[in-house]
This record gives C-alpha cells, sequence and structure tokens, in this order.
C-alpha cells in the first residue's frame, strides 16, 4: 500500500498559494486513474504563520499525514520553510524551493536571526532553488509562484503535461488562465533545464 | 467521483438524506460542513450564536418534523451539551445529526478534548468516519439511525477527517417528507413527571443500540493474522493499516455504544491486543472495561497529539518515535496580526499600561504573542468578561492594576452577553472592550448577530451593540475608532481610572475585508532607531539587526499608520502624498 504511494509536501507561509498548488496536483493525480488524499491545515496558521499541506497519491492510499524521512517531493515556498521541513524528506527523495525568505516576527523585532546563507544549505542538500518569484513575474503575476514551483514539480511526476495544463485550467479563473499557464511553462522549462545540465 | 474533504461530505450525506434544516456556529475544524450544507439545493441553514443555540434550533426543527444537521467542533460540544443530554431523552422528531469534530494536536484550538466521552455520557450514539466517503455514508447512516431509534447521532470527526480531501462517490437526494408534529406532553415535556420513565425508554434504546452495534456493518474486521490485533477507529484508522499490514484490525465505526461480543471475539482470535487513539484512552478504557486484556505497545504511543504511520510502527516495534532536532535555531514563524489590523493599537496601550487582560477566543487571541504579549488569560468563549470580574472581585481591597477585559463581536454575541449582565447585576467594575471587527475573522469571515449577515445572505439586520450594553444597565458605553491611537490611549486611560464598569466598543472592520488600500508608508531618513514601531507586531516593519533602523514593506504595507502614529519622532509617512493622522 504505502510501497506505491507517493508523497508531496508543500510548506510556506500562509497565503502564498500552497493549497491551490496542492489542489491541482491531487486532481492532476485524480484525472490519471490515482488514488488520492490531502491534508490541510486552516485556523489560526492562516495569519502569516507556518502552514503545510500534504498529498499522497497512489493506487490506495490510505494515511494522510506525512511521516519525517518519507517524503518524496518536498515543494517550499520560502527557504526557512524548507529548513524547518527538510527533515521530512526521504533520502534521495526532491527537494523545489523557491529561493525567497521571508523574515518571520521574532526576526523582524531583532529578537532572533534568520539562519544564514539558506540557500547554499539547501543546494548543498540537492535542492532546487528556483527563482520562482522571478519567473511568475515574468509570467504575468507575483502570485504565480506556487504554479512555478508545480511545473518544476511535474517534471519528476509521470502525470502528462496535458492533463497538468487541463488541470491549472479548471482550477484558476478564466481571467489568470493564461498567466498561469505561462508560469507552469517557465517552472517547467527551468527544471528540464537543469536535468538537462545535470545530465 | 468528487475530490472532497470530510466536512464537505458529512454535508453532502446530510443533503442526500434528505435534511432540509441546518443550523450552526463556525468553529475550526468544522467551519465548512455548514457553509457547504447552506450552498446545497433545497435547504435553510443558518448560523446562530452559539453551539446551544444552534442544538435548540435543530431539535425544534426535528420535533417539528424536519431532518436537521447541527455542527460544531469539539468545544462547541460542551457550550450545547445541556441541550444535547436531555435531548437523549426527548429524541427526534425528524433525524437530527450533530457533528463534534475534534482537534487532536490543536491546531486552533484551546484543548485536546475527545468528543466520544460526550457520546458516552449523554448516551447519543455517535457515528466515526475514517475518510470522505465513509464521512458521506455514515452521516446518510446516521440519520437512518436517528430516526430508528428515536434518538440525535453525533458524527464524530478530526482535523485529519474533516481537513483531508479524498474521492468520494456521491449519490442523489432522497427527499425526506417532513414527519407531521403532534403534541406529546411526555415526549417533549422534561419535568422530573415525564423525564423519569423517558430515563427508563433511555435504557431500552441503549440496549437496542448495543444490540444494533454488535450486527451493523459500520464495525469491521479486517482479518490478517492471530499475532497481533489492533482496535482503532476514525484516521487513524488509515494510519494504523499502514503501520501494521500483518495485523488483524477492527475498526469501529461507531464509537459508542461499543460492540461489546464483536471485541470480545475480536481479542479472543488474536495473541496480543492493542488499542490506537489519539490524545485520549476512551477507547481502551472502554474495551478494559469489557473485561478485555489489552496490551501495552513495546514502546508507549503518546497519549497527546496527532499520530502518523511511523509513529504507530516505532510504539509496535518498541522504539521511540523518530524526533525532528533539525529544525532547532531556526526563528518560529507563528502566525501574527495581519499589517492593518485594528485590534493592534489597542493591545498596544494596554500592553503600556501594563493592564491586567483577561483575553478571549479569535484572531485577537494573537495579541498575546510578543511583541505586544498584552494578555493575561485566554480560557473559554465569553470568559474575558467574566474571568475580569473575578480578578475585579479577587483583588478587591488590594492595590491592583487596572482588569481589561478584551472580546471580540462574534464571540461577544456567542457567549459574552450574559457575563456582562453579570457583571452589571453584581455592580462589577473594571473595563470591557469589545473589538468589533464587523465579521467573525479567525474561521474565515463567517456573517454573525452584530454585522448582520446571515449564512444564506437572507436579509437581517445588525445588532446595535453601544444600544445593547446601555440596554444592559452599563452607564460608560463609548464608541471609539481603534485605528486612532490617541482616542484609544484617552479612552483607556479614562475608563479604567473610573470606579464603575465602563464598555468601550471599538469599530473598524477587519482588514481583510477592507478592498481600498492606501499608499503605503515608509520611514524617513531620520529614524532614530528607538524601536517603538517594532513593538506593534506588525508583519510589514521590521528593524535592522545591527543598527535598529526601521524599514516597511511596502508589498505588506496597507497604510493603516497606525506606525505612523506610533513613532515618537514623527518619522514614519505616508508615500501617497496624503497625511497619515
Amino acid at each position: 500500500m504505502s510501497d506505491s504511494t507517493a508523497t508531496v509536501m508543500f510548506c510556506g507561509v500562509g497565503g502564498q498559494g500552497a493549497l491551490l498548488a496542492a489542489d491541482v496536483l491531487a486532481r492532476c493525480a485524480a484525472s490519471c486513474g490515482h488514488d488520492v488524499k490531502l491534508s490541510e491545515i486552516h485556523g489560526m496558521a492562516q495569519r502569516g504563520g507556518a502552514v503545510s499541506t500534504v498529498v499522497r497519491m497512489g493506487d490506495n492510499v490510505a494515511s494522510m499525514v506525512a511521516d519525517l524521512g518519507r517524503v518524496d517531493f518536498l515543494v517550499a515556498f520560502e527557504t526557512t520553510e524548507a529548513l524547518r521541513n527538510k527533515a521530512y524528506l526521504r533520502p534521495g527523495g526532491t527537494m523545489v524551493v523557491n529561493d525567497e525568505s521571508i523574515k518571520p516576527l521574532p526576526v523582524l523585532t531583532g529578537r532572533m536571526a534568520m539562519p544564514a546563507r539558506p540557500r547554499k544549505r539547501l543546494a548543498d542538500e540537492g535542492a532546487w532553488v528556483i527563482p520562482a518569484q522571478s519567473l511568475a513575474l515574468q509570467a504575468g503575476s507575483a502570485k504565480a509562484v506556487n504554479v512555478v514551483l508545480l511545473g518544476a514539480l511535474s517534471t519528476r511526476l509521470s502525470y502528462p503535461e496535458e492533463t497538468w495544463r487541463r488541470t491549472i485550467s479548471q482550477r484558476v479563473p478564466k481571467r489568470f488562465e493564461r498567466v498561469n499557464q505561462a508560469a507552469f511553462e517557465a517552472g517547467r522549462a527551468w527544471a528540464l533545464r537543469l536535468a538537462g545540465q545535470e545530465a | 467521483m468528487e475530490l472532497i474533504s470530510g466536512n464537505e461530505a458529512i454535508a453532502r450525506g446530510a443533503w442526500e438524506a434528505g435534511a432540509t434544516i441546518g443550523a450552526a456556529y463556525p468553529g475550526t475544524p468544522s467551519t465548512e460542513a455548514m457553509e457547504a450544507f447552506a450552498q446545497l439545493p433545497g435547504v435553510y441553514a443558518e448560523w446562530c450564536p452559539n453551539e446551544k443555540v444552534a442544538v435548540e434550533v435543530g431539535l425544534g426543527a426535528s420535533a417539528a418534523g424536519r431532518r436537521v444537521l447541527c455542527t460544531m467542533k469539539h468545544v462547541g460540544v460542551n457550550v450545547a451539551a445541556d441541550p444535547l443530554f436531555t435531548a437523549a431523552y426527548t429524541g427526534v422528531g425528524g433525524g437530527m445529526v450533530v457533528l463534534a469534530a475534534d482537534d487532536p494536536g490543536m491546531h486552533s484550538s484551546q484543548n485536546e478534548q475527545d468528543s466520544r466521552y460526550y457520546a458516552a455520557a449523554a448516551r447519543i450514539p455517535m457515528l466515526d468516519p475514517a475518510d470522505s466517503s465513509e464521512a458521506l455514508a455514515f452521516t446518510k447512516e446516521a440519520f437512518a439511525l436517528s430516526e430508528r431509534f428515536d434518538t440525535p447521532v453525533f458524527i464524530r470527526s478530526t482535523v485529519r477527517v474533516s481537513h483531508t480531501k479524498c474521492l468520494v462517490e456521491t449519490g442523489e437526494r432522497i427527499e425526506h417528507e417532513p414527519r407531521a408534529y403532534e403534541k406529546n406532553q411526555p415526549k417533549w415535556v422534561m419535568m422530573p413527571l415525564y423525564a423519569k420513565d423517558r430515563r427508563l425508554d433511555l435504557d431500552d434504546r441503549i440496549a437496542d443500540l448495543t444490540a444494533f452495534a454488535d450486527s451493523c456493518d459500520l464495525n469491521t474486521v479486517e482479518e490478517k493474522g492471530t499475532a497481533v490485533g489492533i482496535i482503532c477507529a476514525g484516521a487513524t484508522y488509515q494510519h494504523v493499516v499502514e503501520a501494521a499490514p500483518d495485523a488483524s484490525v477492527l475498526k469501529l465505526g461507531m464509537s459508542w455504544p461499543l460492540p461489546a461480543r464483536r471485541i470480545r471475539a475480536f481479542a479472543e482470535n488474536v495473541e496480543r491486543l492493542y488499542v490506537v487513539e489519539e490524545a485520549s484512552s476512551y477507547l481502551s478504557d472502554a474495551v478494559r472495561a469489557l473485561g478485555v486484556k489489552v496490551g501495552d505497545t513495546p514502546y508507549p504511543l503518546a497519549p497527546y497529539g496527532e499520530l502518523s504511520p511511523a509513529a504507530i510502527a516505532a510504539a509496535l516495534r518498541g522504539e521511540s518515535p523518530a524526533c525532528d532536532c533539525s529544525s532547532t535555531g531556526l526563528p518560529p514563524r507563528p502566525p501574527a496580526l495581519c499589517p492593518g489590523c485594528p485590534h493592534r493599537l489597542v493591545f498596544r496601550e494596554l500592553a503600556r499600561m501594563k493592564a491586567i487582560v483577561t483575553g478571549d477566543i479569535g484572531c485577537y487571541t494573537l495579541g498575546a504573542l510578543a511583541p505586544l504579549s498584552a494578555m493575561d488569560t485566554c480560557v473559554d468563549m465569553g470568559a474575558s468578561i467574566s474571568m475580569a470580574h473575578g480578578f475585579e472581585i479577587g483583588l478587591e481591597g488590594r492595590e491592583h492594576r487596572p482588569v481589561v477585559a478584551v472580546i471580540g463581536d462574534s464571540t461577544f454575541a456567542h457567549s459574552g452577553i450574559t457575563s456582562l449582565l453579570n457583571t452589571v447585576y453584581n455592580c462589577g467594575a473594571g473595563t470591557v472592550c469589545i473589538l468589533d471587527n464587523r465579521t467573525t475573522a479567525m474561521t474565515g469571515h463567517q456573517g454573525n448577530p452584530v454585522n448582520g449577515v446571515t449564512l444564506q445572505h437572507r436579509p437581517s439586520r445588525e445588532l446595535d451593540v453601544p444600544a445593547l450594553v446601555s440596554a444592559l444597565g452599563v452607564d460608560d458605553v463609548r464608541t471609539v475608532d481603534p485605528m486612532d491611537m490617541k482616542a484609544v490611549r484617552a479612552a483607556l486611560r479614562e475608563t479604567t481610572s473610573s470606579e464603575c464598569l465602563s464598555v468601550i466598543v471599538f469599530e473598524s472592520p477587519c482588514v481583510l475585508l477592507e478592498k481600498h488600500r492606501n499608499a503605503p508608508c515608509e520611514v524617513k531618513g531620520n529614524c532614530r532607531a528607538c524601536g517603538s514601531c517594532s513593538l506593534i507586531g506588525c508583519p510589514a516593519i521590521s528593524c535592522d539587526p545591527e543598527t535598529r533602523v526601521a524599514a516597511i514593506d511596502p508589498a505588506l504595507c496597507v497604510g493603516c499608520s497606525q506606525c505612523a502614529q506610533v513613532c515618537p519622532y514623527g518619522c514614519i509617512v505616508s508615500t501617497g502624498g496624503t497625511d497619515v493622522r
């Protein structure tokens, strides 16, 4: 059961759009005949706190939560949250990180410091550190960071590109579709280029 | 197949069962159940001021013959317990189903209570779905059971059922013909004369339900081997089947009453029996009470918080669960009041005057966190006002700092009004701040009696809070703009130095409801690095770790000017060219 199940964890800061990304992934997986579970946490966490959402997909998914060291794909919307959650990634798993750091309140008020050199620490662990913010802006909206990250993630999953695109088109408002399709393409191209370099 | 959450599935199940009435008070993780129900065709649904009212509305509609859904979070069941315990005696007219949504791990709650104890204590049957498909099917079944056994029925969920989306096969709605209402005092008038008879009927019903529990297909056995058997329920079942694929499992879809015969039979067929459950010993105690020997896992399961497949697998292997030590040293990221939040300056002033602040449940509970740290207590809905009164009488005769209660608009309507009435009635003193941001913000901006927005957008009316407070007998009632620091300070100074009870209604809409944004503020070059602005805890303001000079993130700033008012040197200005206060 768990052997055939892939686990994706999205982590970030409340309001960054992780929920839509998780929703698109889950529906894409379901379109391809997979069983799927998407677990999210609401409430207090929404006011700028750390958030995480887990999508598990496979032939028959039982548990909806992610365990330490068992996540196949960690998609982080922010570097500190990537560092906070990287212990969830299994050895050999893929970490996709938006190259952006958002200071939490204890740092803003000067009581604590941000982690030093997060990008290098993450890259050293094999993470894909993506300039998702600027790719999203080029696609037409800074809010499309979530779909840029999905585009990168999509290169590591077996779902056809056409299914991804159709799901995005079904889940985003019509007037933002073009931006989101461009953002998906940008994230995908970035990851494919990286894979080309590594090969 | 549709991808829907447990909450949506419960709403859908109620709708398919022909429920036409819904009543609820929002509360994480239950809120979306009633929101989803309200959007289905052919139903009437309303937000009520609190859960007790919701259950009473529901019971009335049930007596009138309709099928009714009531939803609430676990602590809401405490509020609704009074009518629920007696509804177990009256029974129902049309089927009545009550969702109790638990929050093990306390993602969004003040405690970790287990609603299954309520089922046992009130003797109301409880179904315990493990995913969205079961949430839909069990809710439909619950309506049938409610009418068959003449009792309200609980659906219990946890955050991992309510907030997990799964693929669900939905069905058609079967219209439910309302039952006729006929006056029946022995059933509905629970005075001792009749209640004594209903008490005996209740025992008969429990006997029938227990027999049902042993024969129904809500409880299922998956036989794998005889070495290990595990009894579990709800979302925990999903973790167990991953953690122990070789164990036989008795999955309880009905967590009260328990199927005694099946539990004993299951126990007899396995060499070692474990009960796996989250943040509670309800089930293991109940199984032990049947005389069944329950084994301790080789390594104990944590008695609090959520479980996971790895935690259960480790306990069965005799190992401690994996610990994540890699995040030590990282700055935590607690939630914070939003930039432009109208609650901020009130807490900043309360912190400045070192008041004893009794807090309450809502976004504004975040005023307890650093750097505001302006809250002494937070216990339950409405407690701010009653605890402030308790502080006042407890500190009577001793020199003490001013006592100030802080409560939101929805919470005031929920449970604060009776508390304030008590303070008036008993000639109490102190200051009560009603932070009226025109919405039930924390749970996702639901309507409430104060703003007059109803769940299905039927016309209503706003509550005149100052007039209500005056009518309760409070002589000093003021309405103050919480975005105006000087007005906030003056009002708090005057009310806390007076001997009488004062109520300040701070009225300003939640910043997330405001479509209009002012131009962002900026810090001028002459910042003296005094740190005053960073003490208001705005996520848009940072101070340089070396120089302590302030900076404002224009992407986050909404131009509310709170920081400009706080800056003692006038160094923060609007970039829009307009004066900021």
